[in-house]
């Protein structure tokens, strides 16, 4: 074998191995329930094998879904907007310190070290009828009964504010951080205050990672199920608790795959026209 | 336009001081270099005259008036990086339009005065691609026409041609001198490389270790250091430790152990006043070797003594030789005649003392 050869080979050797996990852990399980979602539950509770429609037609005809899906949609849209306002200063102030980044870094990090089922069960703690807020405000007299703050759509947006928000701020702090300070230099020398210069450079050049961040947490926050379970009400269900309400209470395999694959082909959709505009590359700088 | 002034500043970074009192007139149109190795606190003075850095002490005047307190973005002054520091995301006219924005220039102006800087740098046709297309030396040429477009009271270019390829740093030499003097604009240039201090400055500030070692034309910076430092900086130079015997109105007469007895014309030591030891500079294009005996007896203003190659360092048009002289080894740098002296030859050392300098730093 020719040294070209063997050099043209060598990427896939090495990239084997995670092919066959990738193929074997996603693709053909993704394969499966694109089958499944053809396939019909009959009434016995047996899957019936086949090329049926029924599920699709159940899944995108029925504005109970649709309502579900939209509410999901507005849910990881006010999630992103509170996780990007929050966290672009917070980039800022890491990207632009001096001594103590590596710290501040670590910080970040930090929560991702304890289990986010446990980092959302913390607010129970802290906004439940006896955690921490009602039982100061309780006993400094303010309240004689405790205020109901769990269990709404503003808890459930909290807790996935606090699980999206490392997110958002790495991806965001990746791109400040590249950014040459001499361009913020070069601008205040032209004539430029820090804030027009904040908005002429840094700014725009710091918005792929302010999309990659966003994307994230987008598709994050729209995806989970955990959080509406733990810290929404009845009427705060978003569309993966339907996913998994068919599939694991109902035992209906077919529906919720078809519901599974809608969500993916929302989601997919997002991702596409982000990798349109802006490549993947930016997104894996802020992952890596 | 403006002249720059520095009186005693002073910058430290918590308990290092990076420059230390400095004090420096700059006339207005002057182009004035600040020379000196890594780390010496060139691009520390640079950023405190631009306003991107506060002086610890001392006060900076810009036609006299100071600027302490004056920000960046009120100073009027065009700033050029050794990266270029174009914006990415705006095309080659925004990004030089860019400082025409905050003064109230209208659209139409804006255009006219974007243009002729473009053909200023001598590139008339690039408005419209991004700095990424274009070559190291066009985005640098871009990034001074972005300076000069404000007429700026003031040029501060820090290493602007380090990250050019060798020719190019020429040409862009070249280049800059001719534009500078077409605006005639006070110009403030940082470098590490003598060379191009020499050829573009009016002055050369050399700078060590956060101090003014000597400003001066380039000529007298570069024929009369005034230490040891700056002799050995600019060009290749010996220092010989030498003893002054005798000194009057006319001539310093001085001995060393290379050499024997050397008298030098007044000029070549003024700042010797008496009998006592100095530092006696000889740059190593001033030393002559020649074959033992060659044609051609020393001239009588001229010493000849015997020494032998101990290295050679062949350069194609010349040769560096390190050669001995009794203790001593010294550099010499010769065009070559024929064929370089090998090593281990023994030559005739010669040299006009007038071709001397003694340093004005105490021995
Ligand atoms: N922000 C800072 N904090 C601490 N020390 C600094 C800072 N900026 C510069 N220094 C120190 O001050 C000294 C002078 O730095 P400066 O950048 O002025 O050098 P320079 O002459 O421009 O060198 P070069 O040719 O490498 O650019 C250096 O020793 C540097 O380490
Ligand atoms: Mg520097």
């Amino acid at each position: 074998m020719t040294v070209e050869a063997r050099e043209a080979r060598q990427p896939y050797l090495l990239l084997s191995p995670a092919m066959v996990a990738v193929t074997l852990l996603l693709l053909v399980p993704l394969a499966f329930i694109v089958v499944y979602s053809f396939w019909l539950r009959t009434a016995t509770g047996a899957d019936q094998a086949g090329f049926f429609l029924d599920n699709w037609r159940e899944a995108l005809s029925d504005a109970f879904y649709r309502d579900i899906l939209l509410n999901t949609l507005k849910i990881a849209a006010i999630t992103t907007l509170v996780c990007a306002i929050m966290g672009y200063p917070a980039a800022y102030v890491i990207a632009r310190s001096r001594g103590n980044k590596a710290v501040l870094l670590l910080l970040l990090m930090l929560p991702f070290w304890i289990s986010y089922i446990i980092r959302t069960m913390s607010w129970i703690n802290i906004l439940g009828a006896s955690g921490a807020i009602n039982s100061a405000l309780m006993w400094l007299g303010i309240t004689d009964a405790p205020i109901q703050m769990l269990y709404n759509e503003a808890s459930v947006i909290l807790g996935l504010v606090h699980f999206l928000l490392p997110f958002m701020i790495l991806n965001i702090y990746v791109s400040l951080d590249g950014i040459d300070t001499t361009l913020e230099d070069a601008a205040c020398s032209l004539g430029a205050t820090r804030w027009r210069t904040f908005l002429e450079v840094t700014l725009p050049l710091s918005l792929p990672g302010l999309a990659a961040g966003g994307l994230l947490a987008f598709v994050l926050g729209a995806g989970t199920y955990i959080t509406p379970i733990v810290l929404g009400g009845p009427t705060d269900a978003m569309f993966a608790n339907l996913v998994f309400e068919a599939i694991i209470t109902q035992l209906n395999w077919p529906l919720g795959s078809a519901l599974s694959l809608m969500l993916l082909a929302v989601l997919g959709a997002l991702v596409l026209l982000y990798n349109h505009f802006l490549g993947m590359g930016q997104l894996m700088k802020g992952l890596g | 336009m403006g002249a720059v002034t520095l009186q005693n500043i002073v910058k430290r970074f918590g308990s290092f001081t990076a420059v230390h009192p400095m004090s420096l007139e700059i006339p207005e149109g002057s182009f004035v270099s600040l020379l000196g190795p890594s780390g010496c606190g060139k691009t520390t003075t640079l950023r405190m005259i631009a306003g991107l850095l506060d002086p610890s002490e001392g006060d900076i005047q810009i036609n006299g008036r100071r600027i302490n307190d004056v920000p960046i973005h009120k100073r009027n002054l065009g700033l050029v990086f050794q990266n270029y520091a174009l914006f990415p995301h705006r095309t080659i006219a925004e990004n030089v339009a860019f400082g025409l924005k905050f003064r109230g220039v209208d659209k139409a102006e804006r255009d006219e005065r974007v243009k002729k800087a473009l053909d200023l740098v001598q590139l008339p046709d690039v408005g419209d691609r991004y700095p990424k297309q274009l070559s190291g030396g066009q985005q640098q040429r871009i990034a001074l026409a972005r300076a000069i477009v404000i007429e700026p009271d003031v040029l501060l270019l820090d290493e602007p041609l380090s990250a050019l390829d060798a020719n190019l740093r020429e040409d862009m030499r070249v280049e800059l001198k001719r534009i500078q003097h077409q605006i005639g604009i006070t110009t403030v240039f940082v470098t590490h490389d003598q060379a191009e201090a020499l050829a573009l400055s009016d002055r050369i500030v050399v700078m060590s270790n956060g101090r003014v070692e000597q400003v001066g034309a380039p000529e007298d910076v570069y024929t009369t250091p005034a230490t040891e430092f700056v002799a050995r900086f600019l060009g290749a130079s010996n220092i010989l430790p030498s003893t002054c015997t005798d000194a009057d109105g006319a001539t310093v007469a001085l001995e060393n152990s290379a050499f024997g007895k050397l008298v030098l014309p007044r000029e070549r030591a003024p700042h010797v006043s008496g009998p006592g030891a100095v530092k006696l500079a000889v740059r190593a294009e001033k030393l002559a070797i020649v074959a033992p005996g060659a044609a051609g007896a020393p001239g009588e203003d001229e010493v000849s003594v015997p020494g032998v190659i101990e290295t050679v360092d062949y350069q194609g048009l010349a040769a560096r030789y390190f050669v001995r002289i009794g203790n001593e080894q010294l550099q010499a740098i010769n065009m070559i005649d024929g064929s370089p002296f090998a090593e281990g030859a023994a030559v005739d050392v010669r040299l006009r003392p007038r071709d001397c300098t003694i340093l004005a730093e105490a021995a």
